[in-house]
């Protein structure tokens, strides 16, 4: 039984990551909150003042927000959907008895590691470049017209970069969750007569179904807030064919100092987030009752 | 009972794996290559043999102060990485071994401030920064980045300190260790392989943070992430040069994170997954 002393503690251990956490998500919370009712510009600061809700209307007329939504979505839709079924793939084939699996498990966590700017520099110059890159490289090879990726097909572009720094990630965890399958379970399947698909879909994939939720979930908290990548390929365009809201965000306060209406985006980011993070939660919370 | 594994089958799934695994290492690879040629050999077209010239490392620290950054890069992980722990530890310590009914929630809540996008608080931390003087500063950006990491370090060491047995203690209380003793000779030992990997894993992902180590920093505090995102309007040649730095600037963390596989599964899965 915990005494009156040890409570109190306790209590005193836990204060610091407590109260740092708090201020730490409170305070710039409600800064940017006030500031989306604000017209606040502080390179014209004449016409500040209380504005209401009209920071979120600007927001919203403007075409380049529903676009930017849009592309959030798409980029977490895509990346997820290529992730997840690439790494159910890549996790079954690693985990066949093989030579060198331990080389082929660390060549494929390896993008895992590089640092955003670095992959999407890398990609946009060495790999997509439409003269110097490598792909551009074998269109000629076979004869054909090299694609101006970041010009003609920006998002896609993104898109397979951001896929390919979190593929590993998805292998990585699906393959840790594939090894802990009890053998003797497959063994007896497959004496019952069980085929590879009917194993697979009978036995792998509820086996695999938590960690499955794991990848998605918290792929999805990090690909809501993708940025490096865009700032240094596209930088949102063309146009704001390629601009995501973080982005659109950051370009409103940052480039525009349009601090108002990056603040109700801001808001708007976090509404969406939180949306997500409801379902991420319940998720969580319920693994860590096992 | 093994598995009777016939050698043709263990053949064929050995070349798919391998050639998938050399596509997805292709282009870090192709990065390492490009950095040991001239930049005349860098545009020349596909070639993975390269002449072997060092000119691009020592170009790149003669023109940019390469070695700053990475100074930067380096102080900035391992700083904001003993911070965290410095805070996190004693709360994952009484989580673990005192929890009450409200535990599983402050982990949780914890865990909820993580969610929070980084750009729905650029402008108000960004004044916060400029009003206190902290915009580019070292010191900024490692509580920055400690407050970022600290709800992953907790979580993380939770789930080690968790799997210590509370039965170990007792039976040292009862053979009348005195606290002091308790902690030294019997919890240490026992919580630093999860100290450790925890560390590991937060340094990555303080070097690899993209974000606010571009927006708040300008030249002073500036890691490689800003410093590599600087890169993105060249003068210039620049393709061999651009592969010597990236090359520098995710080698240390490769390194790290093939030593920490296993830990990084546990620690982005918040225990989720082992």
């Amino acid at each position: 039984m915990a005494t009156q002393q040890t409570r109190s503690l306790a209590r005193f251990m836990m204060a610091p990551s407590v109260v740092l956490l708090f201020v730490w998500m409170i305070v710039p919370l409600v800064i940017t909150i006030w500031f989306s009712f604000q017209q606040y510009n502080p390179l014209n600061p004449i016409r500040d003042g209380f504005v209401g809700f009209s920071n979120y209307a600007l927001f919203y007329s403007n075409p380049a927000f529903l676009q930017s939504i849009l592309n959030t979505l798409t980029l977490v839709v895509s990346v997820l959907l290529i992730t997840v079924i690439g790494g159910i793939l890549l996790a079954l084939l690693i985990d066949q008895p093989m030579w060198g699996q331990g080389i082929v498990r660390i060549l494929v966590i390896s993008p895992f590691f590089v640092m955003p700017p670095v992959a999407a520099l890398v990609w946009k110059n060495m790999i997509m470049h439409p003269q110097y890159g490598v792909f551009a490289d074998i269109a000629r090879f076979f004869g054909a017209q090299p694609i101006d990726w970041f010009g003609q097909h920006p998002m896609l572009a993104i898109i397979i970069i951001v896929a390919w720094q979190w593929l590993p990630f998805a292998t990585l965890i699906l393959l840790t969750a594939l090894q802990s399958l009890d053998g003797e379970q497959k063994e007896a399947a497959e004496m019952d007569g069980a085929g590879f698909i009917s194993r697979f879909i009978y036995l792998t994939l509820p086996h695999m179904s938590r960690a499955i939720t794991v990848v998605i979930l918290i792929q999805t908290i990090f690909l809501l807030s993708v940025y490096a990548e865009i700032l240094v390929t596209t930088n949102g365009g063309p146009g704001y064919a390629s601009t995501n809201l973080p982005f659109l965000v950051y370009q409103k306060a940052l480039l525009e100092f349009k601090i108002g209406q990056a603040s109700a985006g801001g808001v708007i980011a976090v509404i969406l987030a939180n949306i997500v993070a409801f379902f991420a939660m319940r998720a969580v919370g319920k693994n860590l009752d096992k | 009972m093994a598995r009777s594994v016939t050698t043709r089958h263990k053949t064929i799934a050995t070349v798919a794996a391998w050639i998938v695994a050399l596509l997805i290492f292709f282009p870090i690879l192709y990065t390492i290559i490009t950095s040991f040629k001239s930049e005349q050999e860098a545009i020349q077209g596909f070639s993975i043999i390269p002449s072997g010239t060092f000119e691009s490392y020592t170009e790149v620290q003669a023109q940019s102060g390469y070695f700053k950054f990475f100074f930067n890069s380096v102080l900035l992980s391992v700083g904001s990485t003993i911070l965290a722990l410095l805070v996190a530890i004693p709360a994952a310590w009484s989580m673990a071994f005192s929890p009450t009914k409200r535990t599983k929630d402050i982990l949780m809540w914890m865990l909820s401030t993580k969610m929070m996008p980084a750009v729905a608080v650029l402008f108000p931390i960004y004044l916060i920064f400029r009003d206190t003087g902290l915009l580019d500063s070292r010191i900024g950006l490692m509580i920055m980045l400690m407050l970022i990491n600290l709800p992953i370090v907790v979580w993380m060491l939770y789930t080690y300190f968790r799997e210590i047995p509370g039965e170990i203690l007792e039976a040292a209380r009862m053979d009348g260790a005195s606290l002091w003793n308790e902690i030294v000779y019997v919890l240490t030992p026992m919580a630093v392989p999860g100290i450790a990997s925890t560390m590991l894993l937060n340094i990555i992902l303080a070097w690899n943070e993209a974000f606010w180590t571009i927006r708040l920093t300008t030249t002073e505090a500036a890691p490689l992430t800003a410093f590599i995102s600087s890169f993105s309007s060249p003068q210039g040649l620049f393709w061999a040069k651009l592969s010597a730095a990236s090359t520098l600037a995710i080698a240390p963390i490769l390194i790290m994170g093939w030593f920490s596989q296993k830990q990084l599964v546990r620690g982005l899965t918040f225990g989720a997954v082992k």
